[in-house]
């Protein structure tokens, strides 16, 4: 079982990252892109008889508390067998 | 002349340790390292969060140093009045811990600044600027990649109506402008206040300028303000 976590920057926050990965491809000629957000990808293995509710109940608070900072930044959160 | 004791945390990867260290000794006072797996402060007057990458910023910059034991004892040691001063990485591992409001993101131009910035004192009410000459620009340098402050628009409402932002991006003549601002921080902030004064947190590196060797002594008049602030509280005491 795994946990796949997306972080990405809040919409009100600055994202220079993403306005110059934005800009590069418009220098490369993909010119209908309006905006690009650049995040993080976190993937977490579990063991196999976790219980996914539980699972997921521990990992959202961890997200909350740790892995993102929710001044900054969203996430979302899947679990997978 | 009473002698102060300073605690200069140490983390993985910390690496302005040393030079903070050697402030606080230059200005006379004591300053001793301690690991950040220690549980205990010891019996020292102030802490300083030194700047550095602490464990090599990994996940976010400050987001790992939070959870270490020693910031436990400098939270106890802050709720208990006591001054605590965070530099550059410092000051973004006082924010990750919840300690001073909003956070540090990537610089505006990506780059990592590297440079002298003027500063203008925004308030002398707080143990960190009582010292600093009424409308003298502080001349301190800045190195960092991530520095750009951010906050929601409630939060730096309340900064600002509380009189915890100490210290603003300003050029040469003392003007706050947009060209002045090393890395986008909004209301080009450079460093604030906790709502109850005795935390701070600084983008620019004070114990980089303490000496006319290394081109500015401006930073020591952050140092000396803490030490008027124990200084006072000694002798308030005694009285």
């Amino acid at each position: 079982m795994k946990a796949k976590i997306i972080i990405t920057p809040k919409k009100a926050v600055l994202d220079p990252q993403g306005k110059t990965v934005q800009n590069a491809l418009a220098h490369l000629g993909y010119t209908d892109v309006t905006a690009v957000h650049v995040g993080k990808y976190i993937e977490i293995e579990l063991a196999s008889n976790t219980d996914p509710q539980r699972a997921r109940e521990a990992l959202d608070e961890a997200c909350y508390k740790f892995l993102s900072n929710p001044i900054i930044e969203d996430y979302h959160l899947e679990i997978v067998p | 002349m009473s002698i102060f004791r300073f605690a200069v945390i140490q983390f993985p990867a910390s690496n302005c340790d040393q030079d903070a260290v050697h402030a606080i000794r230059v200005l006379g006072h004591s300053a001793d390292y301690v690991w950040h797996k220690e549980a205990s402060l010891g019996n020292v007057d102030a802490v300083i969060i030194p700047g550095g990458f602490s464990y090599g910023d990994y996940l976010r910059t400050g987001a790992i140093a939070r959870f270490s034991p020693v910031m436990q004892a400098v939270r106890r040691f802050a709720e208990d009045g006591g001054l605590v001063l965070g530099i550059c990485n410092g000051f973004q591992i006082l924010c990750e811990a919840g300690m001073l409001p909003g956070a540090l993101i990537r610089n505006r131009s990506l780059q990592f600044r590297c440079e002298h910035v003027f500063l203008k004192t925004v308030t002398r009410d707080s143990p960190f600027t009582r010292s600093i000459p009424e409308g003298r620009l502080l001349k301190i340098p800045v190195a960092h990649g991530e520095g750009c402050y951010y906050a929601d628009e409630p939060t730096l409402k309340r900064l600002a109506s509380n009189g915890q932002i100490l210290w603003k991006y300003c050029d040469a003549s003392g003007q706050i402008t947009d060209s002045a601002n090393p890395n986008g921080s909004l209301l080009n902030i450079a460093g604030i206040c906790s709502e109850a004064r005795n935390v701070a947190g600084m983008m620019p590196h004070p114990e980089r300028a303490c000496e006319s060797i290394l081109g500015s002594e401006d930073g020591r008049m952050v140092f000396e303000s803490m030490i008027d602030t124990l200084r006072l509280a000694r002798t308030g005491a005694a009285a």
